[in-house]
């Protein structure tokens, strides 16, 4: 989307819904477009240079960002909220990769950020008790000239 | 032991030495360790004998009403949690006393309660708990225990791995004394989409997600407590180089005796997520101050300039030891907390040593003060509505 870096709202649909309907890291867009639409979740679609931003709160208050690439895929997901999202459903097929490196990072200090780091799918996750944040991207995936700054 | 030994590389000499500067670590007098609202802290590697920067206390527990009690050491002093939870023995943990459990309607209360880097999944019991002189009458707290129930699909599918043995949590328990009086709050007593998934309604090994009353979640003790129950403090001495262990003092109330008072502490009031502001190079961030958690975590290497270590993307290891400078506000009070990240795994290549000063680590568009912030200072804490002479809580003052 050519849009010169400006960021603005296209779409906004109200009410609430649990989390049926997210994109999943790694997949395409337009396959879950209509799952969104049905479940009613709380979304909007803000155009960035370069990418798509999907934005949906959960019925939990768990804001979820979705970042597809021209082509429509996800390439990055972001979260923030007093939960933590199903990260199961958000990561997809990464989700086992990304849960076999929380276990082998698993140590004492039960409170520290957990951060993984292959090459090519990188996982940050913060906060504290009542207050969670974090974010998944496909480092190699990113479209050209999108820093990983963007993703929050 | 696998978190120190993957870190004992290299034997390079750093300075521990911080930066003077507008706010950094006054000297600091311990308060004598006898008075009823005063219970000693340390900060030392655990009952697991593996922990860097764990801060510990004993808590005794009592079946309610009766003089059938056991007291716990090696449980972690944790601001940045609501509630008390103690790993029973089949965990591995100290907890032998049978505790009553919680039960609604169609069964036993289980909980599955949510940290960063792991969950704590058990059943909701009931405890007199005294520390120092204080005693909270009937705490709902947390007994993490794996085999109370299976792990419903809703706990798991946060990826986050479960920490319900001694290995893994490194404590005997964890005493959360942050801002808020109950773990979760108004969402965990909803029904519906909108409850998160927290408390559970279990029947034999089937467990269901339940609204739980705020009141029957699981309780900062001290907001039990009948008297000094506004919030608590922690008080540790400064570090001159990193150390085997270090002693502090945790004193109860915040203005309620002669020991507690506010003195020239700021005062800084978090929002309903237990957040205050902190600015960075310019730029401002959600921050927090977190005893539990054992280092400072912030940002990352592209904003910090800190690289991470090779062998653990958890922590920072530039190539010397960085002097660095943040403001810490909430509305107009503000302050600057100047601190120093040196090489983690130069740190850790002491075995010997289980206190650090410099350690750092990322952490994403967040700032955790974790417990290097706590050396050198008096840190208060104040629940959520109780009054205190410096206004009402939720706030911390340091």
């Amino acid at each position: 989307m050519p849009m010169t870096g400006k960021v603005f709202l296209i779409a906004a649909l109200a009410a609430a819904c649990s989390l049926p309907g997210f994109a999943v890291l790694g997949e395409d867009v337009s396959s879950v477009q209509a799952d969104r639409v049905h479940s009613n979740a709380s979304m909007r679609v803000t155009p960035a240079q370069n990418y798509t931003i999907h934005e949906l709160r959960s019925a939990t208050g768990v804001l979820v960002r979705e970042y597809a690439s021209a082509s429509g895929k996800i390439f990055a997901v972001s979260w923030q909220g007093p939960t933590l999202p199903d990260l199961q459903q958000l990561l997809g097929s990464y989700f086992e990769e990304f849960q076999k490196a929380a276990q082998s990072q698993n140590r004492p200090g039960g409170h520290s950020p957990l951060i993984i780091q292959h090459s090519g799918f990188v996982v940050e996750l913060g906060g504290h008790m009542r207050s969670f944040v974090g974010r998944a991207y496909l480092a190699d995936q990113m479209p050209s000239e999108v820093s990983n700054q963007e993703i929050r | 032991m696998k978190f120190l030994a993957m870190m004992a590389l290299g034997l390079t000499t750093v300075s521990l030495a911080c930066g003077g500067g507008s706010s950094h670590k006054s000297s600091m007098l311990p308060v004598a360790a006898s008075a009823s609202n005063i219970q000693p802290i340390v900060v030392n590697s655990g009952p697991a004998g593996n922990y860097a920067n764990g801060l510990f206390t004993s808590v005794t527990l009592c079946v309610p009403a009766t003089s059938n009690c056991q007291t716990i050491d090696g449980i972690l002093v944790d601001t940045g949690s609501f509630g008390l939870r103690l790993l029973s023995s089949g965990g591995g943990g100290a907890l032998t006393l049978s505790l009553p459990q919680q039960k609604q309607s169609n069964g036993t209360v289980g909980e599955c309660a949510l940290f960063v880097s792991g969950y704590t999944w058990g059943s909701v019991n009931t405890a007199d708990v005294m520390i120092a002189g204080e005693q909270a009458s009937n705490v709902p707290v947390q007994v993490i225990d794996p085999t109370f129930a299976a792990v419903p699909s809703a706990c798991k599918s946060a990826g986050v791995p479960e920490n319900d043995s001694l290995q893994t949590l490194g404590a005997n328990g964890i005493l959360g004394i942050g801002p808020f009086a109950a773990d979760c709050g108004r969402a965990c007593a909803q029904t519906g989409s909108s409850n998160p998934g927290m408390y559970y309604e279990c029947a034999g090994s089937s467990c269901q997600i339940a609204a739980e009353p705020v009141a029957q979640q699981v309780q900062n003790p001290v907001a039990l407590f009948p008297s000094d129950n506004n919030g608590v403090i922690i008080q540790l001495p400064a570090l001159t180089a990193s150390a085997a262990s270090l002693s502090g003092s945790m004193i109860f109330g915040i203005g309620t005796q002669s020991n507690n008072s506010l003195g020239k502490a700021k005062v800084f009031p978090v929002n309903s997520s237990g957040e205050f502001t902190t600015t960075f190079k310019g730029q401002s961030y959600p921050a927090f101050v977190d005893s539990g958690s054992n280092a400072l975590f912030f940002l990352n290497t592209n904003t910090t300039g800190l690289s991470t270590c090779s062998n653990s993307s958890g922590f920072y290891c530039p190539s010397s030891t960085q002097n660095l400078s943040a403001v810490t506000t909430s509305g107009s009070p503000s302050q600057t907390i100047d601190f120093s990240i040196a090489n983690a795994e130069s740190l850790f290549s002491n075995r010997g040593d289980f206190v650090f000063e410099d350690l750092g680590g990322p952490n994403p568009g967040t700032f955790d003060w974790g417990l290097p912030f706590f050396f050198g200072r008096s840190v208060f804490t104040a629940i959520e509505a109780r009054s205190t002479p410096a206004g009402t809580g939720p706030f911390w003052a340091y």
